[in-house]
């Protein structure tokens, strides 16, 4: 599958008179690049249709097309050094935890040069081979020593290599640190090297992958390693055996001073991305394409969850050849936000071919003028759960797909796209190649799943939409009903706090506001304490715990930890955030249920159809009963909508005081006869019994709610993902439409709610 | 063909009312029996299995399959359907097949 344009931004929301840089990857020889304002990105001819609104700016216009590639794999680039390339004899040693020691060669630390077989390097040999080590000599002439013991993958191991120049021997040390009875994987051994004089070379040394080139100052590299490497450390002569074993303590001073080039501890800095050298020399390195720090090490024995608290147990960093951050494409269109261009939701419109039939499209928000706000409603574009899914391959990975989906998992060509180019990078729900859990996510990178025109496998029958797509109905019904409204995203709710909401009477989450850093969450709350009026449109939102980085841009963390539904599961030890050092998981461990800020919490999942709701009797108590002004009393409440049907789908939340709803909250109405594909949340689940499916369990529902916050706010809550589907039904004459406006009508008003 | 999905058995005459209520209502609400049979049709590995790639948006989709291994692509299949419906009846009619060896008629 080709897609012979894709493109990503420098960043996801600007303000007027700001700049957004498009960095784009095009196979043809020109691509055409203008600006629209997206109104809905759906594209089922049962529903309202697919809008957009071109806007003239400076930047419309052809732009000549290159190809850009993202380079995938992690490792750290350690500064230059004379002191590596004038090493004639030396010891290398690491801990290491391979998890995928079959994958071929894979580098624990070099400064390898393939042009002319310059350098050294310390490696998991191919097949499988044990510990290896290569010694170039210039001119293509090299020589390779190996253990010849295989690797148990996610097994500590200690490695050492030394080489003598004056006696041209080698050494070799793999040492298995795991205790399975009758598996004999350590080796010690000794060879004789034939060729003498080792050429270093001015290469840049790596730590967790090979040196290839620089491509535009992007280093490259190759043979990644898959796994964990501690400690690794490095000495200006062939140490003995109670010298290795001292420096893989760092406990002989002496030699530290007099004989060790570098001895990297990750365990410090672990919230950086720059890695430290404990030796004299300083050689410090900076992490690329962001391995996962926080990570137990090779002597971490379970006493201590947080690596806060015991930094020394969690000297490991674990490396992986599928690890994207910044994908570093050169820009190629800016945009500078014309002064009075109104908030909104808008794209970079990109296209190529002969009749520009090639297209990718690169979303962004435009913001209200700095401190300002241009509308009375506000929709917070939930721009870090887009990221926690960007480019997930559970539809063409993941077997269960077709069981939750209910249905042949349908798949777009952005799929096919991302399926092939691994590169593109995992999402917060996929795991590695070695399997673990990714638990960074970066948007510097095209995100094809969150695009105008886009189906999502996730996204119940008929429309199909899910997260960015599925939120575009939000917007398209704002426009429809002539509402002024602002947008603004996740990253200014992160940064800057509740001032980016207070300006706004009232403000519309998305469909599907599940991601939310501690820094979100306060400014949420505070925004409620004020008087500030929250209508939540979706479910499963403040659900995990995320932390942004503290240096670097665009990049954030969820630790799968110890409950909720999880694509994996982080290992045990490694629950907190490296980017923050707080505890991660889902928002309910950390003492903040959904329910005590939207009044709802996750309470069940289904992707097949949706239903509908019925109303119950808060409904009609005189403090509320203009929530369902023109609603008959036993009329369905969204047997309808693009989305599986129905207005209560996909995802559902339940009102429940035990975990934090508000005591006085109104039940307005609750969804009913969900299939049985529509099961229990896994976190609600102490004992596993029968009958969890959506026809028997009481709990498989979703909760209209509304409640009174301090200083006359409010918060309501329509508690599922398929609601925004179906506002457009009937022309917007529907009871989904009318009641989500009887509230935005109520909310924006000056005065208090309830009269 | 999707891997054979287990041993040859003779449908009974409840298993044919299944056939019956899945061409009715091939996605949604289903009877516990024929749910079983559908989990057991749909829970398969990813190697080989049905699916559909997007034509055009909710009126044509095509027939593919996954490959199971990560990056490799998804092999496209000379047949459309302008139903999501006629999709997974033909693909019942499939994996019917391989369970129990009976050919069902369109």
């Amino acid at each position: 599958m080709t897609m012979k344009i894709t493109a990503y931004a420098d960043r996801t929301s600007v303000a007027p008179e700001e700049s957004i840089n498009f960095m784009v990857n095009c196979q043809a020889k020109s691509f055409k690049a203008d600006f629209v304002k997206l109104i809905c990105g759906d594209l089922n001819p049962d529903g309202p249709g697919y809008k957009e609104r071109p806007i003239k700016t400076k930047a419309n216009g052809t732009y000549p097309g290159r190809r850009q590639v993202i380079h995938a794999g992690s490792f750290i680039q350690l500064e230059e050094s004379e002191h590596f390339n004038s090493l004639e004899s030396f010891t290398l040693q690491a801990f290491i935890w391979p998890t995928l020691p079959e994958n071929g060669k894979q580098v624990i630390i070099g400064n390898w040069s393939q042009r002319n077989s310059n350098g050294a390097e310390l490696s998991i040999g191919p097949q499988n081979s044990g510990l290896m080590l290569t010694l170039g000599f210039g001119k293509d002439k090299l020589e390779e020593f190996s253990t010849g013991k295989n690797f148990l993958s996610r097994n500590w191991y200690f490695v050492s290599a030394t080489y003598d120049a004056k006696t041209k021997s080698v050494s070799l040390t793999q040492e298995a640190l795991h205790n399975h009875a009758k598996i004999n994987d350590s080796a010690k051994k000794k060879y004789k090297v034939h060729n003498h004089g080792m050429k270093n070379c001015a290469r840049m040394a790596t730590i967790g992958a090979k040196f290839l080139k620089l491509d535009k100052n992007r280093t490259v590299c190759q043979n990644h390693f898959n796994g964990k490497i501690d400690s690794p450390a490095i000495a200006c002569r062939a140490l003995n055996s109670a010298e290795i074993e001292q420096l893989k303590h760092r406990q002989n001073q002496s030699l530290m001073s007099t004989d060790v080039v570098a001895a990297w501890d990750f365990s410090k800095n672990i919230k950086s991305v720059n890695v430290s050298d404990v030796s004299s020399n300083r050689i410090n390195g900076k992490l690329v394409n962001m391995p996962v720090r926080g990570m137990t090490g090779w002597n971490w024995d379970g006493d201590e969850m947080n690596w806060s608290h015991a930094p020394n147990q969690y000297g490991a960093i674990h490396f992986h050849d599928d690890d994207v951050h910044d994908a570093g494409w050169e820009v190629d269109v800016t945009l500078k936000i014309p002064k009075g261009l109104k908030s909104g939701l808008y794209a970079a419109r990109l296209r190529c071919g002969n009749n520009l039939e090639e297209e990718d499209y690169v979303p962004f928000a435009v913001l209200p003028p700095k401190g300002k706000a241009t509308a009375k409603i506000c929709f917070l574009l939930p721009t870090a759960s887009y990221m926690a899914y960007a480019n997930e391959h559970m539809g063409t990975d993941a077997p269960i797909a077709q069981l939750l989906a209910g249905r042949l998992v349908e798949h777009q060509h952005q799929d096919l796209y991302r399926n092939e180019h691994r590169e593109y990078g995992p999402s917060c729900y996929d795991v590695h190649t070695d399997g673990s859990g990714v638990c960074y996510s970066s948007r510097l990178r095209p995100i094809l799943n969150m695009r105008p025109k886009y189906k999502s496998w996730l996204g119940g029958k008929g429309s199909t939409l899910w997260q960015f797509n599925a939120d575009t109905h939000i917007i398209n019904w704002l426009e429809a009903m002539k509402y002024d409204y602002d947008v603004i995203t996740d990253e200014e709710l992160h940064y800057e706090g509740v001032d980016c909401l207070e300006r706004y009477k009232v403000v519309l989450s998305s469909s599907h506001p599940e991601y939310h850093s501690k820094e979100m969450w306060d400014a949420m709350a505070t925004y409620q304490d004020r008087g500030g009026r929250l209508m939540y449109l979706g479910a499963n939102g403040w659900y995990w715990r995320i932390a942004f980085h503290e240096e670097a841009d665009g990049i954030i963390e969820v630790r799968r930890a110890e409950g909720g539904i999880r694509g994996w599961e982080a290992q045990t030890g490694e629950y907190y955030h490296s980017f923050t050092g707080e505890y991660g998981g889902l928002w309910r461990r950390n003492g903040r249920a959904p329910q005590k800020i939207v009044g709802s919490g996750f309470t069940a999942q289904g992707f097949d159809i949706s239903s509908f709701y019925t109303r119950k009797p808060d409904s009609f108590k005189k403090p509320v009963k203009w929530i369902m002004s023109g609603v008959k009393p036993d009329e369905k409440i969204g047997d309808f909508g693009l989305v599986g049907g129905g207005a209560a789908g996909l995802e559902l939340d339940r009102a429940d005081v035990s975990l934090g709803t508000h005591p006085n909250a109104y039940v307005l109405a609750s969804s009913e006869d969900h299939t049985d594909l529509y099961l229990l949340v896994c976190e609600e689940l102490l004992i596993n019994y029968p009958g969890l499916g959506g026809q028997e369990n009481p709990l498989v529902r979703a909760d209209l709610v509304f409640y009174e916050t301090d200083n006359g706010g409010g918060v309501f809550s329509t508690s599922s993902i398929a609601w925004p589907g179906s506002l457009s039904h009937n022309n917007y004459k529907n009871n989904v439409s009318k009641i989500t406006k009887n509230v935005l009508d109520r909310f924006v008003k000056n005065g208090p709610i309830i009269d | 063909m999707e891997k054979n999905l287990g041993e040859k058995f003779i449908a009974s005459s409840n298993d044919r009312e299944l056939i019956a209520e899945f061409k009715r209502n091939p996605i949604g609400h289903h009877s516990p029996e024929l749910q079983r049979l559908l989990n057991q049709f749909r829970g398969i590995p990813m190697k080989d299995k049905f699916c559909l790639l997007v034509i055009k948006p909710n009126r044509l989709w095509q027939l593919a399959k996954t490959s199971g291994v990560a990056g490799k692509p998804v092999q496209k299949l000379p047949k459309t359907f302008s139903s999501q419906s006629d999709a997974e009846w033909y693909i019942f009619r499939k994996r019917w097949k391989s369970l129990t060896g009976e050919t069902l008629k369109p």
